[in-house]
């Protein structure tokens, strides 16, 4: 129930937290320093192995060690036995499988796996010595082709007859789309200081979720959840990277308790390519049946994706059983073993992946059959998701794909592209979904006899906005201006908050807010009404509002007073409340945000160089919170995008799994140049179904379908239809 | 008395060789603690004493100080700025000079510090954005980000911001083609390109 008027939620309100950010003085994991309480820092650098899978035979650190400076050398043959209690999920986001242990076998699964690490009292020391570190190893021949590795058994989806289905079909489509591995490569490298005070550890660490760190690193060490304390209040980027936390930062905190004093360890541009994890590559074969009007009636996916010998990544692909309505869907995922880090979420995990082969399999329909691109889908959108017989709790996919459209000039396009000059030029466009998640979280909130207010939660802020959102919601539900609320986050020891990933942190955490803020508003209230010498005195109390900090009934404006005199009067210095958001088990509802993207892509005709012209994005995505915010992120998750159509790609060296491509000059990520204006476009309304909040998550849907628009986009623009992702030129000349 | 250094004209891949040339700073006003040497409040590079050829000493300006100490001659300015200054508004995003995070100004002109050697700045004049805005004000570009709302993480802002001033007194952001081309050094994985390349053309236009 919210009586209060909405004023700051819906609100272009520009980031609470900007000054920090412009001005430097944000403090990122790395930056954290004797201003923190770490005095007598020492530096971790660490040591990588040049193999893909085999044995360590000897280690000699004699070398290192002689470099003034350097304290000490931490390898298997010298570490001490970590206790690595188990750790899964949902205290940690560890993958099924037995987890990477910081320096407790000789077995290197991986090229790049750490296999020992200097610490030094300067950075430079560490850095000379750990090149100086010699390893020894009895190296084999490392599985990393997706094609013959050694595959689990399948998991399966299966409705409806696929097999006669597609028999029947007369018009049938095969084929295969192959994507690149990707890796996150957010700004701020991985980075983790960490600090021992007696059996307590004290960790500034890059995550997407203060929970993980502090429970990984409690388990490795064999100490209770409640010794850790994980700090993480500005994050440069993520994008799935920093949800779970890996073995760099058992690594740190050993060495700190090795030499007894605080650690800092950043992992390298290159690290940042093998010690952390990235978004698997895939072989997606797709069979698609229909009938000659384009009504799709069967679909099979066979998919084949990587993951590691030791734990087993797997991303939901469920796209294609709910986009469309067709009645027969078989699909069969299974895992590659390679001899690679273990694969992890990036954003839009899956769901992008799917929707990068079937909205480009759907473009091939559309040309098959003559129709618009536009046309089939719109002949294929269903009225229930036939995955699961529900309705849809709201599905606007149709207005997405209008609203797109006319932005676009859709009708422009024509079956062959046009051209201008030297340029081929094409439309594309392509759907997406991604589901709407919830999770539990709970907010605490002290409103303070002063008039303003703080909100704290463990979750994070790795570029959303979550601080300024979250104030925002708080604000509403408080009744005070947004100014007069501070949100704070990155603390292990707030109340408890889920991963900040799957889009679901303002449907979780800004339902906690908004719920622990309710309370708190009518305990002040009820607290007035029950006051003789409030003006409020004997009113309903369900009958009085909040607003800019002033209580009074919702017919009478003018009589009422604000929380400061309520709670100077009653000497009260501050009223808290803890709330929290439970989601219910199941609903009767099918909850997704929904995308739809058209691109305008140039081809250079001679050099095969692709250039995206014009980008539009249109998104289904519930209530925004902050279009200012919210038009942000889908200018970042459309770059990303672009990024996954045209540049990303991982090349491994098939000899020893050695990524060869490993920074930012080869490993090619989208630059100024590269992005064009972007039109962004949320659709009004609201999820009631969804949430409190009534969102359906943002961050990860504005990715999904943008890589498929621009790749049909170049099918229309030069005839070629290229099965592969990234497009490069090569595949165009 | 104020001493300006010749106004010099460097390009990133020249600057290292020539900064030694140029003249010692001194700024008025700003003789300070750091001008008989070591930082005191910061641990000191334990190089510092070895003697042994491995350390230099460097006196220059840093936002607006005059700044001398002693340092291990393999330290880049961005480590000595991160972990010995405790400048840590200036990032490490790659460490070789591909994404642009640690953009500073050496000498007026952007330069990457993370290439930068740190004992070769004798003389230069290098601001970040520490220094960018005095008084505790904004600098208008600074403004203009948080306006046009064109950071999300922040990690890459300090750099973005540091490029982009400089791109504007190149006269390189006379159209949003332009500033594309010229901050394209400056990496930002959010993607918030759209947002500074309107933020920039907002300050350029304010000048």
């Amino acid at each position: 129930m919210s009586s209060q008027y909405p004023s700051a939620v819906g609100a272009p309100r520009p980031r609470a937290d900007g000054r920090l950010k412009v001005t430097g003085q944000a403090r990122y994991a790395a930056d954290h320093g004797p201003d923190d309480g770490v005095h007598d820092l020492t530096h971790a650098v660490l040591v990588d192995a040049t193999v893909g899978r085999g044995r360590i035979t000897a280690i000699d650190t004699r070398a290192a060690l002689a470099v003034p400076d350097v304290l000490t050398v931490i390898h298997h043959r010298n570490a001490p036995r970590l206790t690595y209690r188990d750790n899964p999920f949902p205290d940690s986001i560890n993958p099924p499988g037995e987890r990477l242990r910081a320096f407790q076998d000789d077995r290197v699964r991986f090229f790049g796996q750490p296999v020992a690490v200097v610490v030094a009292t300067t950075l430079e020391a560490a850095q000379h010595a750990a090149r100086l570190v010699e390893v020894t190893y009895d190296a084999e021949p490392p599985a990393l082709d997706l094609a013959t590795a050694p595959v689990d058994e399948p998991v399966e989806y299966s409705r409806g007859d696929v097999r006669d289905a597609l028999a029947a079909a007369p018009v049938r489509l095969d084929a295969t789309y192959r994507m690149a591995r990707n890796h996150h490569n957010a700004m701020e490298p991985h980075a983790i200081v960490a600090r021992w005070d007696g059996d307590r550890l004290t960790v500034w660490e890059k995550t997407q979720w203060v929970t993980d760190p502090r429970n990984e690193l409690a388990a490795a060490f064999g100490i209770p959840q409640g010794a850790v304390r994980c700090y993480s209040r500005f994050v440069g980027g993520a994008f799935g990277n920093g949800g779970r936390t890996w073995v760099h930062s058992v690594a740190a905190a050993l060495a700190a308790r090795e030499v007894g004093r605080p650690v800092k360890l950043v992992l390298t541009r290159r690290q940042l390519f093998f010690g952390v994890g990235f978004r698997p590559a895939y072989d997606y074969r797709v069979g698609m049946g229909s009938d000659r009007d384009g009504r799709v009636t069967a679909l099979v996916h066979d998919i084949v994706g990587e993951t590691s010998t030791y734990e087993r990544h797997e991303d939901d692909l469920a796209l294609a059983r709910m986009l469309y309505d067709v009645p027969a869907v078989r699909q069969e995922v299974r895992l590659a073993r390679l001899n690679v880090n273990t694969p992890t979420w990036m954003r839009g995990p899956g769901w992008s992946t799917a929707a990068n082969a079937l909205e480009m399999s759907l473009d091939e329909l559309a040309h098959e059959l003559g129709l618009d691109p536009l046309e089939l889908r719109m002949r294929n959108e269903p009225a229930d998701d036939p995955s699961t017989g529900q309705p849809f709790s709201t599905r606007r996919l149709r207005e997405c794909y209008a609203a797109g459209a006319r932005e676009i000039g859709w009708h422009r396009r024509r079956p062959d592209g046009t051209r201008d000059g030297d340029w081929l030029v094409g439309l594309g466009m392509a759907a997406g979904a991604y589901p709407t998640e919830r999770a539990p979280a709970q907010a605490h909130v002290r409103l303070d006899a002063g008039g303003t207010a703080v909100v704290r939660s463990a979750t994070s802020d790795i570029g959303p906005g979550t601080t300024t959102s979250m104030a925002q919601v708080a604000a509403d539900a408080l009744g005070l201006a947004p100014w007069a609320v501070e949100f704070r986050l990155g603390d292990s020891a707030m109340p408890p908050a889920p991963v900040q990933a799957l889009a679901w942190t303002m449907a979780s955490v800004g339902s906690a807010v908004q719920s622990a803020c309710g309370d708190l508003r009518r305990t002040a209230v009820e607290l007035a009404t029950g006051d003789e010498r409030s003006p409020l005195y004997g009113e309903d109390p369900a009958a009085v509002v909040v607003r800019r900090g002033w209580m009074h009934p919702r017919d009478d404006p003018r009589r009422g007073e604000t929380y400061q005199q309520l709670l100077t009067r009653n000497g009260r210095t501050h009223l808290e409340v803890t709330g929290g958001y439970e989601p219910p088990e199941e609903s009767a509802f099918s909850m997704y945000a929904y995308s739809a993207i058209f691109a305008e892509v140039g081809v250079d005709s001679r050099l095969g160089m692709v250039r995206v012209r014009r980008l539009v994005g249109v998104f289904d995505a519930g209530r925004i919170v902050n279009p200012m915010l919210a038009e942000s992120q889908a200018f970042g998750g459309m770059t990303g995008g672009i990024g996954q159509a045209l540049l990303e790609r991982t090349v491994t060296d098939t000899r020893d799994g050695r990524i060869v491509n490993a920074g930012l000059v080869d490993y090619l990520v989208p630059v100024s140049a590269d992005v064009p204006e972007i039109r962004a476009i949320y659709l009004d309304g609201s999820d009631a179904e969804a949430n409190p909040i009534r969102v359906k998550g943002l961050g990860e849907v504005v990715q999904v379908g943008v890589a498929p628009a621009i790749a049909n986009a170049v099918f229309n623009a030069t005839g070629r239809r290229v099965r592969e992702l990234p497009i490069a030129p090569e595949h165009l000349l | 008395m104020e001493t300006r250094p010749p106004r010099s004209r460097l390009t990133r891949r020249t600057f290292i060789a020539a900064a030694s040339t140029t003249g010692t700073v001194v700024v008025a006003g700003a003789p300070g603690p750091t001008a008989s040497g070591e930082e005191p409040a910061r641990p000191p590079g334990p190089a510092a004493a070895r003697g042994d050829g491995t350390t230099g000493r460097v006196t220059f300006t840093l936002n607006g100080r005059r700044t001398s100490l002693v340092v291990d001659n393999r330290t880049s300015l961005l480590d000595l700025l991160r972990e010995r200054l405790d400048l840590t508004g200036t990032k490490k995003g790659c460490d070789a000079g591909a994404c642009g995070a640690c953009t500073v100004h050496v000498d007026g002109r952007r330069v990457n510090a993370c290439l930068t050697l740190a004992v070769r700045l004798e003389g230069a004049e290098v601001t970040t954005i520490e220094g960018l805005a005095r008084h505790g004000g904004l600098h208008p570009l600074q403004r203009a980000f948080v306006e046009q709302d064109a950071l999300q993480c922040g990690f890459c802002t300090p750099g973005q911001i540091m490029s982009g001033v400089a791109c504007i007194h190149e006269g390189h952001a006379r159209s949003p083609d332009e500033i594309r081309e010229w901050m394209s050094g400056n990496i930002c994985r959010c993607g918030c390109y759209v947002n500074i390349v309107r933020a920039i053309g907002q300050a350029a236009r304010g000048r």
